[in-house]
């Protein structure tokens, strides 16, 4: 019931973040964590970040998202 | 002009993330199958999330698991469970002058009496809005109107309704207020098992909830009614790991809890966003469409913040309400029927024209089974 | 004439009389460039060299008004341009209509009658007619255009449903999703911080070169609302077979995808403004593609699919990323940001 994405905090001032997702930023607060900086990785549902993400576990989880959207399979039946 | 675009490029790498990705699917889909096969009978495991269902359906995981395995899309779908009282109290306050009715976009096409959010938002103040900031900040804008917030959702969204009470009462923002239905699921899946005529064998649980309240909360679950409970997240992978979890303990006749969403789900959640929603609210009886009345299944503000309850401030009483559509979201949402057996379904009620939330909701059951499986029947 | 002294739209600036001649000559006819509209008669005189013309008409409400990678004007050319074209027409004439609130500034009006200026010289077509109303302030939200087009039917080409065959290819010419993230992404409310361009284009230089360089061309049409979902179940509807289509073929850019993902919209029911869908006979796709290749408005093109027979009547499916599959509805028409 929780549509939440992984995003890079670029900008952070107190409780009040600027998020990155694939080059798009959204707001975030970051009321729900402690301790979290520019650069981390965080979890954000409805304008909240609600989770750290651990970097290696979002490579198994999350980085597949974001290399198979930029896969691109070679057309098997015709190339241009 | 084009360089400050993000290009999307194909790449090497990316090709073999790609396929290891399918190997890891194809895998849990082999184990899934191979259990199956093994329990020789018809097993039914819920996923509880409406975000879940809608993932597999528009992944077509559905397609891929074998024939006797069968998922039931559960009540964790905020705007399925919204009980009639509710939909015809938000109907009601957008009619109201010089009040404000800010909304999530979930809840602008949910049907009550009289229309829509979105049928009423012509010529009245319905606002969509992102985050409960959004909402709070409305209400900063428009000193001279009362903004009521639609706070929906499970406990993934309810610590943003606490931080936007919390911030009113800190900075005297007065006209504000929420409109509190949220939801607490553990008690929901409790009440499913309760009744006798649940087809239910194993959860498959909601993985944001389970980031704020932790995976340990199913502990009573698993105990109390011997049913696995595995969380997971939303990607296909995440699913099918999850269902693969479930499968071998179905074999191996154990009812454990199992956590594959690791990344962001600890047992013991997130404890500051338990402590802020501990602060402003309390669980009480709530209704929820489909199961009755729950015991402590519903987030009311604490009196220490009654003014920001648009309960005790617009003088409103929470009824159940009625529905007499002939709707049978009810029995969807507990997993007793599948939204085909419902004479409605894709007749009468379309995503166009829809009779229930269940066919609003995107993360509906009948929403999610009439887009994304073949033509609404089985197949 | 001397110059211009209002600085924003009145009431009188639509009412035929001196300030509507005003506009007309110090705004329009400047920015418009065209031997036509200068002579200022109540119609054009076309001289067309077929009796095999097409026509069509576009209304254009887009609000912001500006948005990344084009504007309102930009927009009303090449829509129209692109609705010509994609149905086997060269496009030679467009007429432009404006319905402006009272109080818009004049700048922003200029800002867009330029526009509307470059967008017809860069797609070849003369803006040959138009008209200009006003209405009281809060009537509308600041301008509101329509435009109609006329376009030569190219030699040879006949574009249909009833052409759609089984084993037909789909091909798409780029990237979807691009112009409604762009668009939202800059709506009041719902604002964010995005790189992502609207792909607003005119695909007319572009399809007419395939049309007339490529057999097998059965029916193409472009995916503006409701996106390629809608595009591709008005083909299944109008031919009555299946459409099969593959996530993994679909070109989406990441930013996209993961705005999409952010606010809870289907990429495949996002609009689009510089696309086009074509259904083309399987031998000639690789011709196809290659003229696509040769354009920066077709360098991504991709197959992405293909037309089946159908049991259950029109239908859209899709193969998933991970081998599973599912159906493509015609969308509602609005997607809703969501939190669930």
């Amino acid at each position: 019931m929780c549509l939440a994405i992984p995003a890079r905090i670029v900008e952070l001032e107190g409780d009040k973040a600027v998020v990155d997702a694939m080059g798009n930023r959204f707001k975030a607060r970051t009321t729900l964590l402690s301790d979290v900086k520019l650069g981390d990785l965080v979890l954000v549902h409805a304008g909240f970040a609600i989770s750290a993400v651990d970097e290696e576990e979002a490579k198994k989880t999350w980085e597949l998202i974001e290399e198979i959207n930029t896969f691109m399979e070679t057309d098997k039946k015709v190339s241009g | 002009m084009r360089k400050l675009i993000l290009l999307w490029r194909p790449t090497r790498r990316c090709r073999v993330k790609f396929i290891q990705m399918l190997e890891r699917i194809i895998k849990a889909q082999k184990s899934i199958e191979e259990s199956c096969r093994k329990l020789e009978r018809q097993i039914h495991i819920m996923e509880v999330c409406g975000t879940h269902t809608i993932s597999i359906f528009r992944n077509g995981i559905r397609h891929m698991l074998p024939e006797n395995l069968n998922m039931l899309s559960g009540p964790g779908c905020p705007v399925c469970v919204t009980h009639p009282g509710y939909i015809d109290t938000m109907l009601e306050l957008a009619d109201r002058d010089k009040c404000i009715v800010a909304t999530y976009g979930d809840m602008m096409r949910v049907p009550g009496q009289g229309g829509s959010l979105e049928t009423k938002s012509v010529g009245r103040d319905v606002k969509v809005v992102l985050s409960s900031d959004d909402a709070l900040e409305l209400a900063k804008q428009n000193p001279e109107k009362t903004v009521v917030f639609i706070a929906v959702g499970f406990e993934t969204t309810t610590p943003a309704s606490a931080v936007a009470v919390k911030e009113a009462a800190e900075l005297g923002i007065e006209n504000f207020c929420i409109l509190s239905n949220h939801k607490l699921v553990v008690p929901a899946m409790s009440a499913l098992l309760s009744d006798k005529s649940n087809r239910i064998d194993a959860f498959l649980c909601p993985g944001h909830v389970s980031v704020i309240i932790g995976s340990d909360a199913y502990k009573g679950i698993v105990k109390e009614f011997s049913r696995p409970c595995v969380v997971a997240g939303f990607e296909p992978v995440q699913i099918l790991d999850g269902l693969s979890e479930i499968c071998k303990q179905l074999v191996e006749g154990k009812a454990e809890l199992d956590n594959v969403y690791g990344a962001v789900v600890k047992p013991e959640g997130n404890t500051k966003a338990l402590e802020i929603i501990n602060e402003c609210f309390e669980p009480v009886d709530g209704y929820w469409r489909g199961l009755g009345k729950i015991e402590k299944s519903t987030m009311q503000l604490k009196d220490g913040f009654g003014e920001f309850d648009a309960y005790k401030r617009l003088g409103i009483s929470d009824e159940a309400g009625e529905d007499t559509s002939g709707c049978r979201c009810g029995e969807v949402l507990c997993g007793l029927i599948d939204p085909p057996e419902c004479m409605l379904f894709a007749s009468t009620c379309t995503p166009d024209s829809p009779v229930g939330p269940c066919m609003v909701s995107s993360e509906g059951a009948c929403s999610a089974w009439y887009k994304y499986h073949r033509k609404g029947q089985h197949g | 004439m001397g110059k211009a002294k209002h600085e924003k739209i009145l009431l009188a600036h639509g009412g035929g009389g001196r300030l509507s001649d005003e506009l007309i000559r110090h705004h329009i006819l400047p920015k418009f460039q065209s031997k036509t509209l200068q002579q200022l008669t109540d119609s054009a005189n076309l001289e067309l060299d077929s009796k095999s013309i097409c026509f069509t008409t576009d209304s254009y409400v887009v609000k912001p008004l500006f948005f990344r990678g084009g504007d309102i004007g930009k927009l009303a050319v090449c829509g129209t341009v692109n609705d010509l074209a994609v149905a086997g027409a060269r496009p030679v004439a467009i007429s432009v209509s404006l319905i402006i609130e009272e109080g818009l500034e004049i700048d922003i009006l200029e800002n867009i009658l330029s526009s509307i200026g470059k967008s017809a010289k860069e797609n070849k077509v003369e803006i040959v007619a138009g008209d200009t109303k006003t209405v009281e302030a809060g009537a509308i939200d600041k301008i509101f255009i329509n435009t109609a087009g006329v376009g030569v039917r190219i030699d040879g080409v006949e574009l249909g449903f009833d052409k759609i065959q089984p084993g037909d290819v789909i091909i798409i010419n780029g990237p979807i999703g691009d112009h409604g993230i762009a668009i939202i992404s800059q709506r009041e409310g719902l604002e964010f911080e995005t790189q992502l361009e609207s792909d607003c284009a005119g695909l007319g230089n572009l399809i007419c070169t395939l049309l007339e360089d490529v057999d097998g061309v059965k029916f193409m049409r472009d995916p503006t609302r409701g996106g390629l979902a809608a595009t591709l179940n008005e083909m299944t509807r109008g031919c009555n077979l299946g459409i099969e289509i593959r996530e993994v073929d679909i070109p989406v850019r990441p930013a996209v995808r993961a705005a999409a993902e952010m606010l809870g919209f289907d990429v495949l029911n996002i609009a689009n403004e510089g696309k086009f869908a074509a259904v083309v006979a399987p031998e000639h796709a690789k011709a196809f593609l290659k003229i696509c290749k040769k354009d920066p408005l077709g360098n991504e093109a991709r197959v992405i699919g293909e037309v089946v027979p159908t049991k259950d009547g029109p239908l859209v499916e899709m193969m998933t990323k991970i081998g599973g599959r599912r159906v493509v509805q015609m969308p509602y028409g609005r997607e809703l940001p969501r939190i669930c």
